[in-house]
Parts: C-alpha cells; sequence; structure tokens
C-alpha cells in the first residue's frame, strides 16, 4: 500500500456504488457539543486527476474530543487527514484549525503547522539524525528556540513518551513502536493544539503497537485533542469520542463507538465493521 | 633497449632534479584548478539539482536542455570553444577562466544529475514529516533531503570528483602551466621522457588514496550498512 494510504481504490472489494444517493449523503453531525471546535472542515472536495476522492466531507472536531475516522482503503480517509493541515491542496471547501483560515492564500502556513502535530504510518523519522535530534529539530528552525532550551524541551517530550533513555539513539538503533513514539514526541514538542494521526499502527509488528497506543492514551488523559486514521477497533471502544465512517469520499455514518461497533444503520458500515471485526 | 637504457629514459634521477621545479609548479596549478572547478562544479550541480525540484514546464524543459547539452559535449571541445571561440563574438577569456567556465558548464551538469539522483532517492515521507512541523521548503531541503541525498550518493560524487581532478589536465590546451603542461615543457627540454613519468607517479599519489577511499565505501554501501 502506498504510504499515503490513498492507493489501490477498489483494492478490498468493498467498492460498490452507494445504494442509494440518500443513504451515502453526509449525515447530520451528532448531538453539538459544548465545547468550540478546534477543527472545522466543510464541504471538502479532493480530486487526484479523474479520481474524485474527497466528495464533500464535513468535519468538525471540539476541543478535548477524540475523533476516529475508519473505511476501507481508498476511502478518502487519509486524504482527508491530509488535507486538514494542508499536505494535501483541498480542490474545495473550507478548513479552520483553532480560528486560522487554512486555505487562505494569506495564512502563514507554516506557522499554522506548529499548531498540528501529524503521526505518519511510517514514522518517517529523519535517519540522520538522533532521536533528540528530530523532536529538536522544528524546535529551534522553526520556533527559533536557542540549541540548550530546544534540547531539552526535546528531552521532555521523549520523557511524555516513555523515550527519556533513548534520546541519543538514531532511529535505525530504535524498534518500530520506539520510532513511532519517537515521531509522536516530534509532533507534540512544539505543543500542538490537535494531533493527527495517520494509521500509526498499521506498519508496526503486533507486540509493538502497545506503546504506541500507550503513549496515545497518555495525550489523550492530558486533554490533547485528536484525529485518529486507524482500524484499532479496541483502542477507538475505549478511548475514541466518536467515529467516523468513510467510503467513497463521503461520510456515510457516524457517531459514539458504541453505536458503530454495535447497531451500524447503514449496510456499508455494516459490510465494513464486519469485515475489520475478523482480523 | 638496454635496462640502463630504459632506466635512464624513465627513471633519471639527474632528469627529475633538474625537471622537479618546473614539476611541482604544474602540481601547484593542478591544485588550485581543482580547488577552483570542484567547489565551482558543486555549486552548479546544487542549483541545477535544487532547479530540478521545480515541476514547472517552463523550469523543466531548459534545464533538462542544458544539463543534455552540457553532458553531451565534449569537455575538451566546451574549453576550446570558450577560450578560442568566444572572442569572435567579442567575449576575451582568460585561460583559467575558460577552464572556470568549461568545468562549472560540464561537470555542473554531472554533479547536477547525481545529486538529482540522491533527491529523488530521498522518500517523500521525509518531506512531508519536516513540512507537516512547519520548516519551510527551503529549511526542509537543507536540513532534511540534502543531507541524505548526499549520503545517498557520495560514491558517485567523489567518483565524478575524481574524473574531475584528472581532467583538469586538459586545461594544457589552453597553456595553463598545470601538471601536464609542465611535464611536456620539461620532456621537450630535456629530451627525456622522465618528466612524464614523475607526473604520472604524482597525479597516482594524489588520487590513489580517493580511489581506496570510494573502494571503501562502495563495498560498504554492497555490505548495506550506515
Amino acid at each position: 500500500m502506498a504510504p499515503d494510504g490513498r492507493s489501490a481504490a477498489g483494492g478490498e472489494g468493498l467498492h460498490r456504488p452507494p445504494e442509494n444517493p440518500a443513504e451515502a449523503a453526509p449525515q447530520p453531525a451528532p448531538a453539538p457539543l459544548a465545547a468550540r471546535p478546534i477543527v472545522e472542515a466543510r464541504g471538502i472536495h479532493k480530486h487526484f486527476g479523474h479520481l474524485h476522492v474527497l466528495r464533500g466531507v464535513d468535519l468538525v472536531v471540539a476541543e478535548r474530543e477524540l475523533v476516529f475516522v475508519i473505511g476501507p482503503s481508498g476511502s478518502g480517509k487519509s486524504t482527508l487527514l491530509r488535507c486538514l493541515n494542508r499536505l494535501e491542496e483541498p480542490s474545495a471547501g473550507i478548513i479552520t484549525v483553532d480560528g486560522i483560515d487554512m486555505l487562505d492564500r494569506r495564512t502563514d502556513i507554516n506557522a499554522a503547522r506548529q499548531r498540528i502535530g501529524m503521526v505518519f504510518q511510517s514514522f518517517n523519522l529523519y535517519p540522520h539524525m538522533t532521536a533528540l535530534g528530530n523532536v529538536a529539530l522544528a524546535l529551534r528552525k522553526v520556533q527559533g528556540k536557542p540549541r540548550a532550551e530546544a534540547a531539552e524541551r526535546a528531552r521532555a517530550a521523549l520523557a511524555r513518551v516513555d523515550l527519556g533513555d533513548r534520546a541519543d539513539h538514531y532511529p535505525g538503533q530504535l524498534s518500530g513502536g520506539q520510532q513511532q513514539r519517537v515521531a509522536i514526541a516530534r509532533a507534540i514538542a512544539l505543543e500542538p493544539r490537535v494531533m493527527l494521526f495517520d494509521e500509526p499502527t498499521s506498519a508496526l509488528d503486533p507486540e509493538l503497537v502497545g506503546g504506541v497506543l500507550q503513549a496515545m492514551r497518555e495525550l489523550r488523559k492530558d486533554g490533547m485533542t485528536m484525529v485518529v486514521v486507524s482500524h484499532e477497533m479496541a483502542f477507538a471502544k475505549a478511548a475514541a469520542d466518536r467515529v467516523v465512517f468513510i467510503a467513497d469520499g463521503l461520510i456515510v455514518e457516524q457517531g459514539p463507538p458504541a453505536a458503530i461497533f454495535g447497531s451500524p444503520q447503514h449496510e456499508r458500515t455494516r459490510a465494513f465493521i464486519g469485515q475489520i471485526a475478523r482480523h | 633497449m638496454t635496462l640502463d637504457d630504459f632506466l635512464l629514459a624513465f627513471f633519471s634521477l639527474e632528469i627529475l632534479e633538474q625537471a622537479w621545479p618546473i614539476l611541482w609548479q604544474g602540481f601547484k596549478m593542478t591544485l588550485l584548478l581543482s580547488a577552483i572547478v570542484v567547489p565551482l562544479g558543486l555549486a552548479g550541480g546544487i542549483i541545477l539539482a535544487l532547479l530540478s525540484t521545480v515541476r514547472h514546464p517552463l523550469v523543466r524543459w531548459p534545464l533538462m536542455a542544458w544539463v543534455d547539452l552540457f553532458r553531451a559535449l565534449p569537455p575538451l571541445v566546451l574549453l576550446i570553444f570558450v577560450y578560442a571561440g568566444l572572442p569572435f563574438a567579442g567575449f576575451e577569456v582568460s585561460a583559467i577562466g575558460a577552464v572556470a567556465i568549461g568545468f562549472f558548464l560540464n561537470t555542473g551538469a554531472y554533479y547536477g544529475e547525481i545529486l538529482r539522483a540522491g533527491i529523488e532517492s530521498v522518500p517523500r515521507g521525509q518531506q512531508e514529516a519536516a513540512r507537516s512541523t512547519g520548516l519551510t521548503r527551503w529549511q526542509t531541503m537543507a536540513y532534511i533531503v540534502l543531507p541524505q541525498a548526499v549520503r545517498n550518493v557520495l560514491p558517485d560524487l567523489i567518483s565524478n570528483t575524481l574524473e574531475v581532478v584528472k581532467l583538469t589536465s586538459i586545461a594544457s590546451v589552453v597553456a595553463l602551466p598545470e601538471l601536464l603542461f609542465q611535464a611536456r615543457q620539461a620532456q621537450s627540454v630535456t629530451y627525456n621522457a622522465t618528466p612524464i613519468m614523475a607526473a604520472a607517479v604524482i597525479y597516482f599519489i594524489l588520487l590513489w588514496p580517493v580511489v581506496r577511499l570510494l573502494s571503501r565505501l562502495e563495498n560498504r554501501q554492497l555490505a548495506g550498512g550506515r
């Protein structure tokens, strides 16, 4: 699978057109949350050449909320996530993060991205830098902190993911799980307002998943707003406030994890949940 | 030819002693030329490699034509054209200026292709991770992509540098007194092959350590080590 997870439309036998148009239409958001929204994406469309990957998605994430995004491969869930910090340029729509209009040409995108941490499926640590160097780089070069202060903050971030003793290791000397936790530390060191996780455990051996989920749980406990693209159902059931099911570039259904996993309302959701539950 | 004749023609200490000051001058000129053309070529190469990351057709097509042209032209032809041809268009260029321009165009194109391959060898996710933390496009290039790119193509860069240093001997055709030119001078004055032999030995002593280093790097890369 391509690292960005948007390859191979129709690769898993789940791709048939929606039975009726009404079913595929965006659902109304669940009962409005009291907290103010940190992420507000409205009417997001994304085309890759002829492919219409996102077809009008609305996603609003409240402060301190943990939203899980699930859906078949090629459904557009990773693309949606990557639109939020503009790693992908949406073809149409509005995206506001922490009050900043992300798609406005006048927005300083590099300043805005410091507020949005991102963790990738393939970790993407810089192999030529130590764990400490990986975490400290943006603190120094983006936030302009002096070397000593950046190092101190980087150490603190590594300690938060339980890797305080691995600061001087290079990525090649760390396990996949440790690398992913360094990647989490790299993101949280910038003190973002929201964290995006793009299939953070999909590339990991099963025995290494736990440490990464633990780090995410800690973040959750500290009140971090999180949007997670992942199929870790047990984690979603235990930690998510809301599960969003995307198929064919549209939000098919969303709600609390118990409702989505326990009694999905739509045929597509049922089929998908059934399939991932078997794994 | 007896052994004595042979030694006298190729390894005459007496001739070497006579020719040494001239050869030494030539050696220093070769070092100077290398110290000019290698950084110039690298600078040109980095510019070309960075331009190659721009996808716009108005950059891409001229860039491709430029690189193709200067890789296809024999460096000797290029050098003579700059030195002896450009004056007809009103551009007088000194010998050393002609060498600098010729090498910038030729070796810059080669270094550029090597570095471009290096940049393309760095996974796209590296840039995405860097950009997601707020690094600018150029910071990402400087701190993340280029260091990895250089490391990935280091053997090719060193190999090309080896070729460039050897190629400085073509500066003799525009009468720059580098090592080969000086050896030829000494040879024609002394009517003996010892100066040429000495030049060959000097080139070897200068470049052999680099060749060794290159072998070691290549073996390490084959072994897949870091």
